[in-house]
This record gives C-alpha cells, structure tokens and sequence, in this order.
C-alpha cells in the first residue's frame, strides 16, 4: 500500500493526481511532493484529482488545510475533483467545502479556476 | 481478532487491511468498508502519535462479531488524555506541528454507531466503537445498480 502522485501544469494550475492511500505513514511524503511542485511550476492554483485515491483519512485532510494555508495569502484556490463518497463526507463533516470547491474532473476545475 | 503492534508509523495500514478482512464474511458496501478502515485509521493513528511520546508501546485492535455487530477496541497503554471531551472537539489538536486535523475523533463517530472513550493520564487510552452492517436483503439487493 502507498500512494501514488503525478503532476501536470495547466496554466496558472497544478494538477495533482492522488492514487493509492493517503494515511499518516504517507501524509509528509504528499506535502513534500505537492509544495515541492508548487514551489518548482510557480502555480497559482492546485487541482487535486482524487479519482484514483482508493483511502484517505483525516491525514489528508490536514494535507489540503496546510497547502490551502500556503496558497490563499496569495489568492490561490484548491479545487478537488474526483471525490468518492465517504471522502467527500469527510470534507463536509471538517468544513473543508468552505476554501475548497469541487468539482467533477479536471476540466471543470479549470474551468472554475478560469484556467483555460 | 486481536492484533497487537507496535505503535509505529506505516502499521496503521496494517490494522486497516486486518479488520478489512475480518468483516469480509458480512459482504459489507464500498462504503460501509471505507466508513470502518476510516474508523480503525483514526484511532490508530491517534494511538501512533499521541501515546508513547518518549519510546515505543504496544497499540492493540479488538474485533467482535455478534451477527451484524461488530464491536472494536483500539486500546494502548500509552500517556492518555487529560481531557477526553476537549480531545474529542472538531478541530482539536496538539499536534498542529505535524498539520493534523484535529477531526479524527468528529469521523469516528460519524462513521460508527458508536464511539467511547475511556482514558486518563498515565492510565492508557481505550477507544469502543460499534457498527451494525445493513445485512444484505433483497431490499438492498435491489438497490445495487
């Protein structure tokens, strides 16, 4: 078990595809590998397509507080897309609908981003 | 069941994978099964981070089945909790330097019937849980899609 992440930049957007689990064995191995990427692309905006994420836990949920925390001083926005459904009762249950929109794939969230 | 292993990171998954397979024989839903691994994630977890600040300890899960109720104890012999009600508040955290959430004990109870907490300085932390499994009628045979 392990997680899985790849990246593409899509104008002012990361994209962030999460397989596999995210739990708290893996949850520093993701931030370093999402503000690593953040950092070197110089986006703006992070997508997370969680399509392919098979188990998260509260882990991740700290994850997307803490690059939201990095990303909104400067007007950044996390859209997620690709959320199943016992994740996306986590991310009501955290409040985390509150800075992060969502959205059904890659396509609409750059489209909600205004990425083109 | 019981499983005992060290409370050390990379044996929450561990814990996952066994009581994902003890529950196997009741056929549960997709989402029953991540609801409980979600469960089991959380509480480990705690036990992993928080109770043996200063070494390593022993972190054990339970698991009853009684028909379609299946009760489950995550316990460990660790520091405990000073303050279980305070502990168990959505957003409560000591560990924010780790970026935790502070919603693992706010899932729990969500996720199962029910969640006790019995813990207290020096003493350990127990956590129970049960989860009653829609068991598998024509009904909900129906509703499969």
């Amino acid at each position: 078990m392990a997680v899985h992440l790849s990246h593409e930049l899509r104008g002012t957007a990361l994209i962030v595809r999460v397989g596999g689990e995210i739990d708290h064995a893996v949850a520093e191995e993701v931030r370093d590998y999402l503000d690593t990427w953040l950092r070197r692309s110089g986006a703006r905006h992070l997508v997370l397509n969680l399509s392919d994420l098979e188990f998260m836990d509260s882990s991740g949920l700290g994850v997307i507080l803490g690059r939201y925390r990095r990303l909104a001083p400067d007007g950044g926005r996390i859209v997620v897309c690709g959320v199943n459904s016992t994740v996306h009762r986590m991310f009501e249950l955290s409040g985390l609908y509150r800075i992060v929109s969502a959205a059904a794939d890659e396509d609409a969230a750059l489209a909600e981003l205004g990425v083109a | 069941m019981r499983l005992s292993f060290l409370a050390r990171k990379g044996n929450e998954a561990l814990a996952r994978m066994a009581i994902a397979a003890f529950v196997a024989p009741l056929d549960p839903t997709l989402d029953e099964l991540a609801e409980l691994k979600t469960a089991v994630s959380e509480a480990v977890t705690n036990a992993i981070i928080h109770a043996y600040p200063d070494g390593e300890g022993w972190v054990s899960v339970e698991a009853v089945l009684e028909g379609d109720l299946l009760t489950l104890v995550v316990r460990d012999e660790g520091v405990g909790i000073a303050d279980v009600e305070e502990a168990r508040q959505p957003l409560f955290t000591t560990r924010a330097d780790l970026e935790r959430s502070g919603m693992g004990f706010v899932i729990m109870e969500n996720f199962m019937d029910s969640v006790e907490v019995e813990s207290s300085p020096g003493k350990g932390t127990v956590v129970r849980m049960t989860k009653r499994f829609a068991t598998r009628s024509s009904d909900r045979e129906a509703k499969v899609e």
